[in-house]
């Protein structure tokens, strides 16, 4: 794998036109305003696009929608973490030869257009874990960090889910797409009400309409382009289980293999990262992945995220879009990290952007802590 | 009571029918790999070893509490006379992870101790399916 670090880029990001609550559009709109405004920040054409990524739909949808005709296409839906997988997959393609320039879209409209579980019953979740009321996320997320509790003490987490859920926001107000507006104290949070103890509604992730899009294309097209290249540099997927009853171990996700994988892949250790972009569904996933990815030890990301060191001024700036906690939620997130890393790497993000930084490690959860893509980059 | 039930009712398989059948006569049964011992939940193949010779054996339904969440908003409108209630992963005796219900009024962290002993109890909620829930011992 070693030698396709740095073989492929990402050359253009976008959001669609407006994210946040967005009451009158379908998730294929979205899909095709990103696609047309990443396609627009790369500086290229649609009819350079001959690879297509999706998930949540199938790129027979997308491709039809926006007049495509790809000779490679991928639906690898695997939940939030989809996104970090399908650049490893776009480098895989492109390096094998299928196609040169991959386009990846996202776009759900997850708080207007929002379903509940329901028709199939037979899979084994809808068997044995919806039935008690396993339905939708927090409940899953909040038994995982119940356990978490058990093991490295209820003060600590506590407070370390706290400091998280305030430095995003934080980040938040920086970012005039943000969804949340408001500042948030350690009391607002303290105080906000119980969604799933122990998870207060502000340990949890907004839920918002929006689409996204990024490009990825071969060495030697991303030099041509005017933008500087975002080189990825490693790469590494992976799950374990489906439903949160079957999680191996509730405090470790997969990011613990495919942190240090991805980090070899790039010829990285983890002091080498300026930028992590972390999965923020809930505030938990942060803590778990932070010890996953191996940044600290099992147990110690309480220590590792306090006094406020992931807020902006501190010396380990994390999710400076303002996350999935404050920013913008789609259902699948992981669209989102990867379009602010390659913005703060570019030096982009006006308010918020960061002093010169180099490198930027992104890691997607999907499911219920169930699926991982680790993606390192860098730009020169 | 079948009438009123609103919350999501699993559809048997044919490799869970026996499951399914059992909990209807209030016997909790598990299937049982010949390399890796008692697994949950239901499937004629062990996960991971792969084994196609497994067999049912029956649960003493004793258990302990190994994660819960006491759920406040409810994340299904069949569920929206039943909050706070708890939903859990509990220990079986046998060793295998089981997702299900903690029976608790008023459940609060006080009350659950991560490790506390519980025993199945099922609840029918119509002419084929009994849930079977945990209640403190």
């Amino acid at each position: 794998m070693s030698d396709l670090s740095r073989s492929v880029a990402i050359v253009g990001v976008a959001e669609s036109d407006e994210v946040g609550k967005i009451e009158n559009k379908s998730n294929l709109q979205f899909h095709a305003e990103a696609a047309y405004n990443a396609i627009e920040d790369a500086g290229m054409k649609a009819s350079d696009i001959d690879g297509l990524i999706t998930a949540g739909t199938s790129t027979l949808n997308t491709a039809e929608f926006l007049g495509l005709h790809p000779k490679y296409t991928d639906t690898t839906a695997v939940g939030g973490s989809s996104f970090e997988i399908h650049i490893a997959h776009a480098m895989a393609a492109i390096n094998a030869g299928y196609c040169e320039t991959v386009l990846v879209t996202h776009g759900e409209a997850g708080r207007s257009a929002r379903n509940r579980p329901g028709g199939n019953m037979s899979d084994p979740g809808s068997q044995y874990e919806l039935p008690y009321g396993f339905i939708g996320q927090p409940v899953s997320y909040s038994m995982a960090c119940r356990r978490y509790m058990h093991l490295y003490g209820e003060e600590r987490t506590r407070q370390a889910l706290a400091e998280i859920a305030v430095s995003t926001r934080k980040w938040a107000l920086k970012n005039p797409k943000a969804y949340m507006k408001d500042p948030m104290t350690f009391d607002d949070y303290h105080e906000s009400r119980w969604i799933s103890w122990p998870f207060h509604l502000f340990d949890c992730c907004i839920v918002t309409d929006g689409g996204g899009a990024y490009i990825v294309t071969k060495k030697e097209i991303a030099n041509s382009l005017p933008k500087k290249p975002v080189w990825v540099l490693g790469v590494s997927e992976g799950h374990d289980h489906n439903i949160i009853s079957q999680m191996p171990d509730l405090t470790r996700t997969w990011a613990r293999n495919t942190g240090p994988e991805a980090l070899k892949m790039a010829g990285l250790t983890h002091d080498d990262i300026d930028l992590a972009m972390i999965y923020d569904s809930f505030t938990y996933t942060v803590l778990a992945t932070l010890e996953s990815l191996g940044f600290c030890k099992p147990g110690e990301g309480p220590d590792f995220v306090a006094n406020q060191r992931t807020a902006p001024g501190g010396d380990f700036p994390m999710n400076t879009n303002g996350g999935g906690l404050s920013y913008c939620h789609t259902g699948m997130y992981g669209m989102f990290l990867v379009l602010e890393a390659v913005r703060q790497l570019r030096g982009e993000t006006g308010e918020r952007q960061l002093d010169n930084p180099k490198t930027c490690l992104v890691n997607g959860t999907g499911g219920s802590l169930s699926s991982t893509g680790t993606v390192v980059l860098a730009i020169d | 009571m079948s009438k009123e039930y609103k919350k999501p009712i699993p559809s048997p398989q044919g490799e869970s029918d026996f499951y399914w059948e059992k909990a209807k006569q209030e016997e909790l049964w598990l299937r049982e790999c010949p390399v890796n011992g008692p697994y949950f939940y239901p499937r004629d193949i062990s996960p991971g070893a792969l084994r196609k010779d497994t067999k049912w054996i029956k649960a003493t339904g004793k258990a302990t509490l190994f994660t819960y969440s006491i759920v406040h908003r409810a994340p299904h409108p069949g569920f929206i006379d039943d909050v706070p209630f708890v939903t859990a992963i509990v220990e079986l005796e046998e060793g295998p992870l089981m997702p299900t219900n903690i029976i608790m009024n008023d459940p609060t962290p006080e009350k659950l101790k991560i490790g506390m002993p519980l025993i199945v109890e099922f609840e029918h909620i119509n002419d084929k399916i009994a849930l079977p829930k945990f209640k403190p011992v």
